[in-house]
């Protein structure tokens, strides 16, 4: 009993972490451009495209 | 032609300012958006953002590949963002600026983000509660059952409360109208799940329903997102075709500056330049010079007409060969276009109101389960002498187990395969109730110019000519945008014929072309101006040039119309599915006829006007009948909007795509066949999907009104009872593979390769 009040907390924190950098890749528009992105990883270049 | 059968012909370059669109951002910069549909490589996106990088003014520019968009920012207000547009049609695509907003991109992304926001919100949710939970079936008791209820009612509470939003949302407007739709008996299991186990939590009792009530939320939310992604995907597909075409009109200022305004600020009296290959953007009256148009997309006449000062050209139609003055008319009421639109909204308001399937079923199901967790209550009352507790547990959980969750994926899975199927096909569904409409029609109603032909010339054999002539007539022909000019130029290539080198070629608007052909004067054009007798026409209604060299006898041309790749088999399809084929064109009767006659169409009228046609289809619907239309011009709209569900191809006119249920991308006419055979079965299997959750509910109600079910058992039937109709929905994929396979085998080897030959030509 003891060990979940630790346990518990720290699997729900975890949780919530993965929830929180969901929804921030989200509010970052990284789901906008699906299809555009499974291509850009096939350019070699180094340099960035100018984004904000 | 481009290869997505888009009439990229004669729209040409953009040819305006770009600074129109622009918009301000909050930190003094500037934003534009612009549509790049000739996108299609990994190696595009590259091409186009290193290509922008070398414009120093720019703060930003990216491409969004998955619309075809490419955005810039800047924030140097003298910056003209002309150079954008110029710099890309460098690199090698035609790029036009437009307004995302107007567009509705903003609302569909802002919804699908907030919808993706509560699934992620569910998911956690749902797979923490589902750990606490399978300890508790596990056989966790006493104060550690209470420990993990209350987390997961701490977990259970704001997650609901957030993620059910989009399904309260809708449960209260349809209650609010007094309607019934699926999400009110999902809402009310959601909350009489969440307020009851809240009260055995505090009781420190063991029926705690925490995971159903987040994990139903859960699964719908998926369907509902995937949902929305396709229809979403497929409005912005079409609205991408409006934001092509809608543009501006080269206006000529009192001091004979030219400047390009979009067309809302356009005034009546204005004095528009139409460069030959334009639309005309307004209706107007010719000021000056002569031309023909073609305007097929707006009395369905296949023959382009000759216009003079003093003629009235209409909004919409595309003028070939001279350029015109054109001065506005009044934009009020008497325009053809405010006319058409007129007629659309009033046929759209006699539209007798569609109850969607879903909500149909939803409203004998959901009073059939409130009356039957009504009976469970009265039943343990009785039995229990008036045990409120017991009583109002047992019926709440017949609520819950009633399975809204595969009742609530029964109709969307379907439909969101179905979409998924139709816009592999080519078929962009801008309605979901539109795909159950189709599955309803008895008549399909075509147009023919555009429609069932592709409103591009083709030569016909009316006897022997001399390959001499064929030469001559292409050699004439080759520099001239006129479509009869084309075909000729066309058909003479295909014949594998060099044109003959003919010199001095002048246009002559309205008439033809004249020229030197061996010293000899030689003339391509009208039959009048060139001498022909219009007696000896061996088709009278069909479009001819005539051919007249100095010292010889004329030569006849005659032309007709091109089929649609696919429309003889679409119209056999139909056939053979039980549908009564009808063929409406506004074009004379001689091509209406040919074109009637090739496809095996009984019943077909000619010369209609839009008013006729909208009555007749009225007057269908008001007889039962449930009328599909297929249509694309100007002409067409009040028609398609009159109809039962209507189709138009993405060449059609802007207002007949509004007017439409779905757009197809593909010059072939398959989709049309293909999506009727799709909406078929996607009902079929709607209705399936609906007999398996009543057959889940037959075996589950039982067991809950009797007051045997658990969290545990309803956890189990509800999962099983979802994935059962989901992969029934997903059976409607196999049947693509099915229906495909069958028209590829009978398509036959000669059709495919006329298909071939048109492309190639193009």
């Amino acid at each position: 009993m003891n060990v979940l009040t630790f346990l518990i907390p720290i699997a729900l924190f975890l949780g919530g972490l993965g929830l929180a950098a969901f929804i921030w890749s989200l509010k970052s528009g990284q789901y906008d451009d699906l299809d555009g992105e499974a291509l850009r990883i096939l350019d070699d270049d180094d340099d960035r495209p100018l984004t904000d | 032609m481009s290869c997505c059968g888009v009439r990229t012909e004669g729209e040409g370059a953009f040819t305006g300012s770009a600074a129109l669109w622009a918009k301000q951002t909050d930190d003094g910069c500037f934003q534009l958006t612009l549509s790049v549909p000739g996108m299609h490589c990994a190696a595009c996106i590259t091409t186009l953002e290193k290509g922008l990088r070398e414009i120093s003014e720019l703060k930003e520019a990216r491409v969004n590949f998955t619309l075809r968009q490419v955005r810039v920012k800047w924030c140097d207000a003298d910056f003209d963002p002309d150079e954008v547009v110029r710099k890309i049609a460098d690199l090698g695509y035609e790029a036009r600026p437009f307004d995302p907003e107007a567009a509705g991109f903003a609302r569909d992304d802002a919804e699908a983000r907030e919808l993706l926001r509560a699934l992620a919100v569910a998911g956690f949710a749902a797979g923490n509660i589902m750990m606490l939970s399978i300890s508790v079936w596990a056989g966790a008791e006493g104060a550690t059952r209470d420990f993990f209820h209350w987390i997961s009612a701490l977990i259970a509470l704001p997650a609901v409360a957030y993620a059910g939003r989009p399904f309260f949302r809708s449960a209260w407007a349809a209650l609010s109208q007094a309607r019934m739709n699926m999400d009110v008996p999902i809402s009310l299991a959601v909350l009489t799940a969440m307020f009851m186990s809240l009260y055995q939590t505090i009781n420190s009792q063991q029926h705690a329903y925490f995971d159903a009530a987040v994990s139903l939320l859960f699964f719908l939310l998926i369907g509902r997102y995937l949902d929305h992604r396709m229809r979403a995907r497929a409005r912005s597909a079409v609205t991408q075709l409006m934001a092509l075409s809608a543009n501006g009109a080269t206006v000529l200022g009192d001091d004979g500056e030219k400047r390009f305004l979009p067309i809302a600020s356009l005034e009546p009296g204005m004095l528009v330049l139409v460069a030959p290959g334009e639309r005309i953007p307004v209706d107007g009256l010719v000021e000056e010079g002569r031309s023909d148009v073609d305007t097929s997309l707006i009395t369905g006449e296949s023959n382009p007409e000759r216009i003079a000062r003093g003629d009235r050209v209409y909004a919409g139609a595309t003028n070939l060969t001279g350029p015109l003055k054109v001065r506005l008319m009044s934009a009020g009421e008497d325009t053809f276009l405010a006319e058409m639109i007129r007629l659309m909204a009033a046929a759209e308001k006699n539209q007798s109101a569609y109850v969607r399937l879903a909500d149909r079923l939803a409203g004998y199901y959901a009073p059939a389960v409130h009356v039957l967790a009504a009976i469970t209550l009265g039943g343990w009352l009785y039995v229990t002498g008036f045990n409120w507790p017991v009583s109002l547990l047992h019926a709440v959980s017949v609520l819950i187990i009633t399975c809204p969750c595969a009742l609530g994926l029964a109709v969307p899975a379907v439909q969101v395969v179905a979409a998924g199927v139709l816009f592999r096909a080519g078929m962009m569904v801008k309605d979901g109730a539109a795909l159950e409409r189709l599955a309803e029609i008895d008549t399909v109603v075509f147009d023919k110019t555009g429609t069932l032909t592709l409103g591009q010339l083709q030569l016909i054999d009316t006897g022997p000519v001399s390959t001499e002539s064929l030469a001559i007539a292409a050699g004439l022909a080759a520099g001239s945008s006129h479509p009869l000019s084309k075909a000729l130029a066309r058909a003479v290539k295909e014949r594998g014929i060099a044109p003959a080198v003919v010199t001095h070629v002048e246009e002559h608007p309205g008439r033809g072309l004249s020229g030197l052909w061996r010293g000899r004067k030689a003339r391509l054009g009208a039959l009048a101006w060139c001498g022909a007798d219009e007696a000896q026409l061996k088709a009278p209604d069909m479009p001819h040039l005539a051919l007249a060299i100095e010292g010889r006898k004329p030569v006849l041309f005659a032309f007709r119309d091109t089929l649609r790749p696919g429309a003889r088999e679409t119209i056999e399809r139909l056939k053979e599915a039980g549908l009564r084929i009808e063929l409406l064109s506004g074009d004379r009767e001689g091509p209406v006829r040919a074109v009637a006659r090739e496809l095996g169409i009984e019943r077909w009228r000619a010369g209609w006007s839009p008013q006729e046609k909208l009555a007749y289809i009225e007057g269908m619907a008001k007889a039962g009948s449930k009328v599909l239309m297929v249509g694309d011009g100007i002409n067409d709209a009040p028609a398609l909007a009159a109809g039962h569900v209507s189709m138009a191809p993405s060449t059609a006119s802007d207002i007949g795509r509004t007017a439409a249920h779905f757009v197809f991308l593909s010059e072939s006419l398959h989709p049309v066949w293909f999506s009727h055979a799709v909406a078929r079965r996607a009902r079929r299997l709607m209705l399936q999907n609906f007999g398996l959750a009543i057959i889940y509910n037959v075996i589950a109600v039982p067991v809950a009104m009797l007051g045997y079910a658990s969290p545990l058992f309803a956890a189990i039937a509800m999962s099983a009872s979802s994935i059962v109709v989901v992969s029934n929905a997903l059976r409607l994929s196999l049947a693509e593979r099915q229906l495909k396979r069958g028209f590829s085998l009978r398509e036959g080897a000669g059709q495919a390769e006329q298909h071939r030959q048109s492309r190639k030509a193009a």
